[in-house]
């Protein structure tokens, strides 16, 4: 076993068994803090696919940004998050019958089709090209994205604030 | 050696954990998490394809920033809205908030 599939298992391993404390677990602020070594073990595993800037963009993103918010409305609604509420519905064996279905129908398609050889070899300097990419061929969805998280924040903010 | 094959199967795993969170939970903060799961299994498969079978001009990681915005907005949406339901019903379970139904 080489140095590479060595880092993969173990970030692997980090993302399931983080992911299963998220979906699993009771209580709902140890969710929310095991999403944080999913999301690290994702941003590992970009790294290891040699996407560096969107390893960068995720831990500044997802770890820092969509987790503390996350804890902080876990805080703000104690009374409908808090131990004594029941977490789950009584749909556990139909979710659990369907999401095994998708996980099956998903490896049978996607490891039957022959991706092929890749095109080329990656930009050397990562963050170079994603920039071009941005700029060049990608700009409408560049400036459409911007004006939907714009849009968003003002919309999150009008609807959050307390009404007088 | 670590191919495609490999981050398609983890990938479909965490897809499938997310969706059992958006089926099972009754919380609506939860529910918010097992999407972030699903998002991230799309970006994962993105940044895979983008190494392994179209790497020349990094669309998949293109695509993958932009998901990650998005997934941004959405979460501040989201919980804004939570909060407002949580202000107005006393409730953040998706099966109590029933205002609508006939």
């Amino acid at each position: 076993m080489n140095a590479e599939a060595l880092a993969f298992c173990a970030l692997a391993a980090m993302v399931l068994v983080g992911g299963a404390l998220v979906v699993y677990s009771r209580n709902l602020v140890h969710a929310a803090v095991s999403l944080v070594p999913t999301l690290l073990g994702v941003a590992g595993l970009y790294v290891l696919l040699h996407a560096e800037f969107v390893a960068a963009i995720q831990i500044l993103i997802y770890v820092g940004a969509i987790t503390v918010l996350i804890l902080f409305v876990i805080l703000l609604t104690e009374g409908a998050t808090g131990l004594r509420v029941r977490q789950r519905n009584e749909q556990v064996p139909l979710a659990l019958g369907v999401c095994g279905a998708l996980v099956a129908l998903l490896w049978v398609v996607l490891l039957r089709v022959p991706w092929g050889p890749a095109a080329g070899p990656l930009p050397p300097y990562n963050p170079g090209a994603v920039g071009r990419s941005f700029l060049m061929p990608y700009v409408l969805a560049f400036e459409v994205t911007s004006l939907v998280i714009l849009a968003s924040l003002v919309g999150a903010i009008v609807i959050a604030r307390r009404e007088e | 050696m670590i191919g495609l094959p490999h981050y398609l199967v983890l990938s479909s795993l965490l897809f499938g954990m997310g969706l059992f969170g958006v089926l099972t939970r009754r919380n609506a903060v939860a529910i918010l998490m097992g999407i972030e799961l699903m998002l991230n299994a799309a970006n994962l498969n993105f940044v895979a394809f983008t190494k392994f079978v179209d790497p020349t001009f990094v669309r998949g990681h293109v695509a993958a920033l932009v998901i990650i915005t998005l997934a941004a907005c959405e979460a501040a949406v989201g919980l804004a809205l939570i909060i407002n339901a949580y202000r107005h019903l006393e409730t953040v379970n998706v099966d109590q908030v029933n205002l609508l139904k006939g």
